[in-house]
C-alpha cells in the first residue's frame, strides 16, 4: 500500500468498507442466530417460565355433595362463604403481609403458627388465612385491597345444616383435615386446608361426598401483587355426589321437638324389613354449623368438657345394659332350644322375689305377679319368671345363642364410631374373671336372663333385634344410605312363635308395663326396660314396633336417668304414631295420654351374706365413650 | 446556499427506526400497574423533534468547519465531563452515577453521549490529518490518548458501558484510517489479557499465541517488549483490579457468565430478559401484550432492556426486522464513509458507525446474554433525550458527508 493520502484512495476505502461490511453482516448474523435459538428453538422452555412467572395456582374448593332425606329434603347443603388467602413467594413476604393485615383480621399466635405451617406445606399456592370469613371482614379487606398485594378473596362453598342440632349426630360435622390424617393417608387427594367429614354421615361417605377440587390461576406481577384473576377456572370443580339417605327428616325433626330436654339419650326409628333407618337421634347434641370454618377453641373445649358429653352419639356409641328389653332374647333362646312354651309356667310363682343361693333376687314388683306363663311374664316383665328361665337355659347356652343372635357384634350401620356391644364371647370369660369353674353357682344366668350382668348393648343393636322379632326372624342390617354388608342369617323359629312373641309384646303395651304407650288407633308392640345404673338413677328403655301384626316401623329409645322404661314408652309411641299416622294423628295418639304409674323398675338383689358381688366393671352403665378429636 | 440533497436510504432507515423505536417505547410503558414509564413516549416525541431540528442544523455545517471546530468541541466536552465529576447527579436508570448535568435544578441530560461525537470529531481530525496512517505503537499514543481521556472521565462517573463505547470508536476509526490489523491486535492484546487473566491456564495459552504472533509479525523489538510487558501487567493487575470494582460491577460480570448464581438479585435482569425474549417465540405475544413487561418482571423495560420488549411482543420476526434495519443503517453509513473524498468526512462517518455499532452490539448482546450487562441505550429505541439527540445529530452529520461525496462525484465506488 502506498503511503500518504493513498490511505484514503477510494479504491482502498472500498476494500476496507467491504471488509467492514462483511464483518458487520457476520456479527448481526450471529446475533440473529442467538435470537433464533432463544425464541424459536428454546421457545417452549422460556414460555413455560414466563407462564410460571405470572400465573399462580389457586385451588378451587369443590362443593361437597348434598345430603338428602328419603323424599329429597335437604339435611346438609352448601351456601356461599368466603375464604381469605395470601399469595406469598417466601415465608418472609408472608410475614410482612400478615403484619399488614393483622390490624384488620386479628389472628392469634396459634392461627399464625397454623398459617406458616400451611405455607410450608404448599409454598407455591396461596396460603389460607381465614376460612369462612364473615362478610364484614371481607368488605373491610376489599376496601384496602390496593394496599394488600397478594390478597386473594375466594368464594367457596361452605357447609350448612338447616336443622342444626336435630340432625347433628346423624350427619356429624366437617372440619379442616389434620396434618396427621394427611400423613396417614386417611383422606386421598386432600390438601392442607381441605375440609373433610369428621364424624357421622359426613365421615362415612366422605369419599363420595367430596368433589374434586379445581384450579384457577391468578396473574401476579414481579412483586407478587395480584394483577388479574382469570375468569374461567383452568380445571373446573366437580361437585361431590349427593347422598340420598333413608332418613325421614320430618320424623327426625319430630323426635327433636318432643325429646324431653332433661334426659340424655337416643332414639332410632327403622324400617324392620329393610333396616333402613328413618331417624337417628341423640341428645344432647352440638350444632354442626359451629364446626364449619373451624370451631372456636372455647366452644370446642366446652363441648369436650361438658359432663353431658354432647359429642357422644348415644344411639350407636354408648352401651347400656339392655335390661328387660333383653327378656325377649331370653324367651327367644329358650323357645329356640325348646325349653319352654308360651303357656309354660315356672316351678316357682312370683312372690316378689326368689332365693338363689344365699341371695334373694327381687322382682321389680314387690307384691309379686303370682304364677305366670311366658306370655304373661313378658307382658308383666316378671323378673322371677325369667330368673328361673335363665337358670333353665344355662350360662353356656345363653352365651352361645346370644352370640348367634348378634348380641356380641356391631349392627354394622353405616356410621363411624359404632361401639361393639359387650357380651361374653364364651364361658372362658367367666373363667378368667372368677377363676376356672368357680362361677358355676353364681347368679350369672339370673342376671343374663333379665339383661343385666355382663351384657351391654347399643341402642341400634337392640333395635335391630326387635326388628327381627317384628318381621319373623329376618335380621336386617341397619343402614342410612346403603347396607354395609348382607343381613346375617335369620333366626329360625316357627311363624307361630313369632306371632306369639308379637302378641306378648302387644300385651306389654295393651295391659303391661307400657300402657302409657298405647295408641288408640294403632296396635303397638314393644318392651320396656330399666337398666340398673350404679352411677345414679336407672336408665329407661323402650323398643316397640307397629303395626304389631305387620310392622312397618320399629322405634327404640333410651333415656339416661329416666328411672323407668315406662317413661320412655310414650315418646316412642308418639314417634311411631307420627310416622304411621302422619302429623295430624300424632296429637291424639297415646303419646299425650297421661302417664300414670311407673311400672317397671330395675330388680335388685339383696345379698344375704358376703357373697362376692359382681365386679364393678361388669356393670356397664352408660359409660361415656371417648370421642376422637376432630 | 442550495439545500444539500439527502441520502434517501439513510433518511428512510432513520425514519423507520425512529418510528419503530417510538412504537416499542410506547408499548414499554403499557404495564398493568402504571409506572412513570407510561408517558415517556410523549417526551421521546419531543426529543425526536428536537433531534431532527438539530440534525437539520448540523447538516448545514461544512466538513471544513467541523474539522476546524473539532478541538474546541472536544476540549469543551472534556471540561464538561470534569465538571460532572464534581457536580453531576444521578437520575433514572443511571441513579447511582454522576452522569447527569443539571443547571438550576433542571436536569438537562447526559453530556457523555455528546462527548462520544466530539471524540469522533477529534479523532477524525487527527487521523485524517496524518500523512500516513500510524505504523507503530508509538504513533498510536496520541489517538489512544484522545479516546482514553473522555473514556477515563466517564469511567470515573462511573459508567463502564459508555467507556467501552470510546474503545469501540477508537478501534473503528483506527481501522478506517488504515492502521494495520496486526497493530490493532497488538493494541487490543492487553485488554484481552485482562479478561483472560481470570483463568491462569487460558491466560497462558493467550500469552503464548501472542508471542507466536509477535515473532511472525516482527515488530520493533521495544514495541514487542512493550506489548508483552503490557500483557503481563494487565494479567497481574487483573485480580486487584477485580477487587477494586464495585460489587454491582462484579456481580454483573459474574451473572453474565452464570445468571442462575443469584436469580433474585443480579441474575434477575438477564434471566427475566431471556424469559421475555424466549417466550415471545416466532411472532411474539402481540404489541403491548408482553406479560413479562406488563407484570414488571422485565427491568428497565423502557431504557436498557427495551429490546427485550421487542422480542417478547413482536417475536423473532420483530427482532429480525429491527436488527436488519440496524444492519442496513450501518452499511449505509459505511457506504457514505467509503464514498467520501475527504478523509475527515470519511473518518467522521465511520466513527459514527462505530458509536452506533458499539451501542447496538452491547445492548442487543446484553438482552440476549451474549454480552455482560453494561446498561447503555439502544439507538432510536431506548428512552433518553441526550442519546437520541446524539444519534440524530450523528445521522445529520452523515447526511452532510453523503451530500459532499455526491457533489464530488465519487458515487460509483
Amino acid at each position: 500500500m502506498s503511503p500518504g493520502r493513498q490511505a484514503f484512495h477510494p479504491f482502498v476505502l472500498a476494500q476496507r468498507g467491504t471488509l467492514a461490511g462483511r464483518a458487520l453482516i457476520a456479527v448481526f448474523t450471529l446475533l440473529i442466530l442467538q435470537f433464533l435459538r432463544l425464541q424459536v428453538i428454546e421457545h417452549g422452555k422460556y414460555r413455560l417460565r414466563s407462564e410460571s412467572n405470572r400465573l399462580r395456582q389457586v385451588p378451587l374448593v369443590a362443593p361437597r355433595g348434598v345430603i338428602l332425606d328419603r323424599s329429597g329434603r335437604v339435611i346438609a347443603e352448601n351456601v356461599p362463604g368466603y375464604s381469605i388467602l395470601l399469595l406469598a413467594n417466601h415465608a418472609d413476604s408472608l410475614r410482612a403481609m400478615l403484619d399488614r393485615i393483622q390490624p384488620i383480621v386479628q389472628l392469634d399466635s396459634e392461627q399464625i403458627h397454623l398459617i406458616y405451617a400451611r405455607q410450608r406445606a404448599a409454598p407455591y399456592e396461596p396460603t389460607l388465612i381465614v376460612k369462612d370469613a364473615p362478610f364484614a371482614l371481607v368488605s373491610r379487606l376489599e376496601e384496602r385491597r390496593s394496599a394488600l398485594p397478594g390478597l386473594v378473596i375466594q368464594t367457596e362453598p361452605k357447609r350448612a345444616y338447616p336443622d342444626s342440632i336435630a340432625i347433628a349426630h346423624l350427619v356429624g360435622y366437617v372440619g379442616e383435615v389434620t396434618e396427621q390424617d394427611l400423613g396417614n393417608g386417611v383422606f386421598s387427594g386432600r390438601r392442607p386446608g381441605s375440609i373433610v367429614g369428621k364424624v357421622g354421615l359426613e365421615r362415612e361417605y366422605e369419599d363420595s361426598l367430596q368433589g374434586s377440587d379445581g384450579v384457577r390461576f391468578v396473574e401476579v406481577d414481579a412483586l407478587g401483587r395480584v394483577v388479574r384473576e382469570e375468569g374461567a377456572p383452568a380445571l373446573p370443580t366437580v361437585a361431590g355426589r349427593s347422598l340420598q339417605t333413608t332418613i325421614d327428616l320430618d320424623l327426625q325433626r319430630y323426635i327433636d321437638s318432643i325429646w324431653p330436654r332433661r334426659y340424655r339419650g337416643a332414639m332410632i326409628a327403622m324400617e324392620p324389613r329393610t333396616g333402613a333407618i328413618l331417624a337417628l337421634y341423640s341428645y344432647p347434641a352440638y350444632n354442626p354449623n359451629d364446626f364449619v370454618g373451624g370451631i372456636p377453641r372455647a366452644l370446642w373445649a366446652g363441648l369436650n368438657d361438658d359432663p353431658a358429653h354432647p359429642l357422644l352419639n348415644r344411639a350407636i356409641s354408648t352401651r347400656y345394659p339392655p335390661a328387660s328389653t333383653f327378656k325377649l332374647a331370653t324367651a327367644l333362646i329358650a323357645l329356640q332350644r325348646g325349653l319352654v312354651r308360651f303357656d309354660s309356667h315356672m316351678s316357682q310363682p312370683c312372690r316378689g322375689g326368689i332365693q338363689w343361693g344365699n341371695r334373694f333376687f327381687k322382682c321389680w314388683k314387690h307384691d309379686g305377679h303370682g304364677s305366670l306363663d311366658l306370655l304373661g311374664a313378658i307382658a308383666s316383665s316378671c323378673d322371677v319368671y325369667f330368673y328361673q328361665l335363665g337358670v333353665r337355659i344355662g350360662v353356656a347356652n345363653f352365651i352361645e345363642s346370644g352370640n348367634a343372635l348378634g348380641f356380641r357384634s356391631a349392627s354394622g350401620v353405616d356410621l363411624p364410631n359404632e361401639q361393639q356391644p359387650m357380651y361374653p364371647p364364651s364361658t372362658e370369660y367367666y373363667d378368667r374373671i372368677y377363676g376356672k369353674g368357680r362361677w358355676i353357682n353364681y347368679a350369672i344366668p339370673l342376671n343374663l336372663a333379665i339383661g343385666q350382668g355382663e351384657n351391654a348393648q347399643t341402642l341400634i343393636n337392640m333395635v335391630r333385634f326387635y326388628a327381627a322379632l317384628g318381621n319373623g326372624g329376618h335380621v336386617p342390617t341397619p343402614y342410612i344410605v346403603a347396607p354395609r354388608h348382607a343381613s346375617p342369617p335369620p333366626v329360625v323359629l316357627p311363624e307361630s312363635t313369632f306371632l306369639a312373641m308379637r302378641n306378648a309384646l302387644i300385651a306389654v303395651v295393651e295391659r303391661g308395663t307400657a300402657r302409657g304407650a298405647r295408641l288408640a288407633n294403632l296396635q303397638l308392640a314393644g318392651k320396656t326396660g330399666t337398666a340398673q345404673n350404679p352411677h345414679g338413677l336407672d336408665h329407661g328403655w323402650f323398643i316397640g314396633f307397629a303395626p304389631a301384626t305387620n310392622p312397618r316401623v320399629v322405634v327404640g329409645g333410651i333415656m339416661e336417668f329416666a328411672e323407668h322404661g315406662t317413661a320412655v314408652a310414650p315418646y316412642v309411641a308418639r314417634v311411631v304414631a307420627r310416622y304411621l299416622l302422619g302429623p295430624d294423628s300424632s296429637r291424639e295418639g297415646a303419646g299425650i295420654a297421661p302417664f300414670v304409674v311407673p311400672e317397671d323398675s330395675a330388680p335388685r338383689s339383696e345379698p344375704l351374706d358376703s357373697t362376692p358381688r359382681r365386679p364393678e366393671r361388669a356393670t356397664p352403665a352408660a359409660r361415656p365413650v371417648a370421642v376422637r378429636q376432630p | 446556499m442550495q439545500a444539500p440533497r439527502l441520502d434517501r436510504p439513510l433518511v428512510l432507515l432513520t425514519m423507520a427506526l425512529m418510528l419503530y423505536g417510538l412504537l416499542v417505547l410506547y408499548s414499554a410503558g403499557q404495564t398493568d400497574i402504571p409506572t412513570p414509564a407510561r408517558h415517556v413516549w410523549e417526551r421521546q416525541v419531543l426529543w425526536l423533534v428536537i433531534g431532527c431540528v438539530a440534525a437539520a442544523l448540523v447538516m448545514r455545517l461544512s466538513p471544513h468547519f467541523l474539522e476546524w471546530i473539532a478541538p474546541v468541541c472536544y476540549a469543551g466536552g472534556l471540561v464538561v465531563l470534569l465538571l460532572l465529576l464534581a457536580v453531576g447527579s444521578g437520575k433514572g436508570t443511571a441513579a447511582s452515577t454522576r452522569s447527569w448535568l443539571a443547571i438550576g435544578g433542571v436536569t438537562l441530560g447526559q453530556p457523555a453521549e455528546l462527548v462520544k461525537l466530539t471524540t469522533v470529531l477529534m479523532l477524525a481530525r487527527y487521523l485524517g490529518g496524518l500523512r500516513i496512517p500510524p505504523q507503530t505503537m508509538r504513533e498510536l499514543v496520541i489517538p489512544v490518548a484522545i479516546a482514553a481521556a473522555p473514556a477515563g472521565l466517564v469511567m470515573l462517573q462511573p459508567d463502564l458501558g459508555s467507556a467501552i463505547v470510546f474503545g469501540g470508536i477508537l478501534f473503528f476509526m483506527l481501522y478506517w484510517s488504515g492502521v494495520s490489523v496486526r497493530l490493532l491486535v497488538m493494541l487490543a492484546s492487553p485488554l484481552l489479557s485482562l479478561l483472560l487473566a481470570f483463568s491462569t491456564p487460558v491466560w497462558g495459552v493467550g500469552f503464548a499465541v501472542l508471542c507466536v504472533l509477535l515473532i511472525l509479525w516482527r515488530p520493533f523489538v521495544w514495541e514487542g517488549l512493550a506489548v508483552l510487558g503490557a500483557n503481563l501487567a494487565t494479567g497481574i493487575v487483573a485480580k486487584p483490579l477485580w477487587q477494586h470494582l464495585k460489587s454491582y460491577q462484579q456481580n454483573r460480570l459474574v451473572s453474565f457468565l452464570n445468571p442462575e448464581v443469584d436469580p433474585r438479585a443480579t441474575g434477575w435482569h438477564i434471566i427475566q430478559s431471556k424469559i421475555a425474549i424466549g417466550s415471545g417465540g416466532l411472532l411474539g405475544k402481540g404489541f403491548t401484550m408482553g406479560s413479562q413487561k406488563r407484570l414488571a418482571f422485565l427491568p428497565a423495560q423502557h431504557t436498557d432492556f427495551i429490546f427485550s420488549v421487542v422480542g417478547e411482543e413482536l417475536g423473532f420476526v420483530g427482532i429480525t426486522v429491527a436488527l436488519l434495519l440496524f444492519l442496513f443503517l450501518l452499511l449505509t453509513i459505511i457506504r457514505i464513509a467509503r464514498r467520501c473524498s475527504d478523509p475527515f468526512g470519511s473518518l467522521l462517518a465511520f466513527g459514527i458507525a462505530g458509536i452506533l455499532f458499539t451501542h447496538i452490539f452491547e445492548n442487543v448482546g446484553m438482552t440476549a446474554n451474549v454480552m455482560p450487562i453494561t446498561g447503555i441505550p439502544l439507538p432510536f429505541f431506548s428512552y433518553g433525550g441526550s442519546f437520541l439527540l446524539t444519534c440524530l445529530i450523528a445521522v445529520g452529520l452523515c447526511l452532510r458527508q453523503a451530500s459532499e461525496a455526491r457533489e464530488l462525484g465519487y458515487r460509483d465506488l
